[in-house]
């Protein structure tokens, strides 16, 4: 698929993205003049596919850091309304206020009714601004419990789509308590007596992923991240530079793939050719398949041994030795 | 000051990493020069202005505990270093090294023990280990106390001094958030009581776990407590930040924590909490 918009194009895309360009160019070129072009551009058609390969076959960590916050990648709300028969989006906390940052909602999910709740970021500058880039103020977590609990309430499965840089750092977010927030939302949620599936599909950036981030089923798109600092944070503090996010990245192993090898995450989802934005309807397809497969089995589980499964799997997790 | 006469037996101050050598000490906030033996008998709070200084868990032991009843459990628990994480250092030799400086095993230690006769489960967080961040074993630790808590039937005190998870251990760290969160979950099914003590910082995963999940908040005074640090904050808003901000007594005002205690009061005020949940009201019948 050719990008004709260099605008989003990543750095280490740029040889795939030139030489897609050139074949488009041929291609009209041979239309126009009726010049027999078929040949070179077959030829260039296989060159761009190999590089392809190569690319994204050996993404570094940081590249997939880049690959998750692309601008062109699918949001929270695409997901929901190409997955979704029903959605009716429930807003505010009941408390302080409506948070934009994260949405919530009731959710019809081929045979489930299900909530879904996920943090949402912009397209464009005034959109990105009203979505506050994804980082929730704590009304936006507490509009989560709130819209979870009424699914643990009636027997409502609850799924979270997780994509964000973090939880606001602001004054009003510290004087209405983020941190609060968050934490009554991991201890809410490590209760709740339906099944909860949570899925990265963009960024997972520490305690604001987390907050909405606590289930029977933790699922990684395959060009995504998720720790406990973004890379930029960990270099500005430990390597005292936030240019050393790259080598941050990679120390701190912050990948779909690095994740399932730490026993943290349960599947990672796979994503078309070059990322989720080079065919977003394919990418949310099979997140939705991945998504009702898990569902189909943790349904067959009683909500009590549920809960006691999915304390047990966070007691697990963790490395020490004694 | 009865509480001066009462403690002064069981004071055993025995950090001498956090309080510089020599016979005077400056005031971190006045600049009063203390008399070293003078801070110590007061708790090190400073007898001019009452800056709490930042204290390691052995004197908070020696504070709170009845004297000699504190044990510790799971001391032996260590880091595998599971990212083989390396900075300027690598992460496994840094611990070794902190472990030897300080002479404390982890950033948390954990303990039972009688204050003022009752019998509680403590997790005390030091800030002297890798600043207080919470990894794997702080997790598993603090998790541990928690079972170990329903097993005596007694109540939790965790007192938190803490930056947040540690970055060494990328998302295992963060994993840490939800486990004992959901530990704690299960200690209040359980009816039993847990007491967050918040002293100096407590910020980060720390403060967005355990420490803001008791059924009772205790905060010292002036003790930076909060999500994001300041920095951060400043960084992203691009404004100076209200003076106060993020101290005890400004998160106090905003309605997350119950109660700020002076440490000379500390364990008489936890003791009388203790008390609270320790007492039976039986019924008239019941009495009779
Ligand atoms: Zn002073």
């Amino acid at each position: 698929m050719a990008i004709k918009n260099n605008k989003f194009v990543l750095e280490f895309e740029k040889p795939v993205v030139e030489l897609e360009n050139k074949i488009a160019e041929m291609r009209e070129y041979a239309m126009s003049t009726g010049l027999e072009l078929e040949d070179d551009i077959k030829r260039l058609e296989k060159k761009a596919k190999q590089l392809r390969k190569e690319i994204y076959s050996n993404l570094t960590r940081w590249q997939r850091v880049q690959l998750a916050r692309h601008p062109l990648r699918p949001y929270t709300l695409d997901y929901i309304n190409k997955m979704c028969q029903y959605f009716e989006e429930l807003h505010g906390d009941r408390r302080f206020a409506d948070d934009p940052a994260i949405v919530a909602g009731l959710a019809k999910l081929d045979q489930y009714s299900v909530v879904i709740v996920g943090q949402q970021k912009g397209r464009d500058t005034k959109d990105k601004l009203y979505r506050n880039f994804g980082m929730p103020n704590p009304e936006g977590y507490r509009k989560a419990l709130r819209v979870m609990e009424l699914g643990a309430k009636f027997g409502k499965p609850i799924i979270t789509l997780i994509d964000t840089p973090g939880a606001y750092p602001g004054i009003g977010a510290e004087e209405r308590g983020q941190a609060e927030a968050i934490a009554y939302n991991l201890y809410a949620m490590s209760h709740m007596p339906v099944p909860i599936i949570n899925v990265i599909i963009g960024e997972g950036a520490s305690g604001g992923a987390l907050g909405i981030g606590v289930g029977d089923r933790i699922l990684m798109m395959e060009n995504t991240w998720y720790s406990v600092i973004s890379p930029e944070g960990c270099a500005a503090i430990l390597w005292r530079d936030a240019a050393a996010a790259p080598t941050a990245a990679e120390a701190m192993k912050v990948t779909a793939e690095d994740l399932q090898k730490l026993d943290i995450i349960d599947e990672v989802i796979p994503e078309p050719e070059g990322g989720a934005h080079h065919n977003p309807d394919e990418a949310i397809a099979t997140v939705k398949k991945v998504i009702l497969k898990h569902l189909e089995e943790l349904m067959q589980i009683p909500p009590q041994e549920l809960v006691e499964q999915r304390i047990k799997k966070y007691e697990k997790m963790g490395a020490w030795t004694e | 000051m009865d509480w001066f006469k009462r403690k002064k037996e069981t004071l055993k101050p025995t950090d001498k990493k956090e309080i510089p050598d020599g016979l005077w000490i400056k005031c971190e906030n006045c600049g009063e020069i203390i008399y070293k033996k003078e801070l110590e008998k007061k708790y090190y709070v400073c007898p001019k202005c009452d800056y709490h200084f930042r204290i390691g868990y052995d004197i908070y032991v020696s504070i709170l505990f009845d004297e000699g009843t504190f044990e510790e459990f799971n001391q032996n628990i260590k880091s595998t270093d599971p990212l083989n994480f390396k900075d300027s250092k690598k992460y496994s030799d840094k611990y070794k090294a902190t472990v030897k400086k300080t002479g404390i095993n982890e950033a948390v230690i954990t303990g039972v023990g009688r204050i003022e006769k009752h019998q509680v489960v403590m997790a005390l967080m030091d800030f002297r280990f890798l600043g207080g961040s919470m990894g794997s074993v702080v997790g598993e630790k603090i998790s541990r106390a928690i079972d170990k808590a329903m097993e005596l039937k007694c109540p939790l005190i965790i007192l938190s001094s803490s930056g947040g998870a540690r970055m060494h251990e990328g998302i295992l760290s963060l994993m840490q958030l939800a486990k004992t969160s959901a530990k704690l979950a299960r200690l209040s099914q359980q009816g039993l009581p847990y007491i967050s003590l918040l002293t100096n910082p407590t910020t980060g995963g720390t403060t967005a776990s355990y420490a803001m999940l008791g059924d009772v908040h205790i905060a010292e005074p002036g003790a930076l407590i909060g999500f994001a640090g300041p920095r951060v904050i400043k960084q992203t808003i691009g404004q100076d930040l209200p003076p106060g901000f993020q101290r005890s007594e400004f998160v106090q005002e905003h309605g997350f924590i119950d109660v700020i205690v002076h440490r000379h009061e500390l364990k008489q005020r936890i003791a009388g909490i203790l008390d609270f949940f320790a007492h039976k009201n039986n019924s008239r019948a019941e009495s009779a």
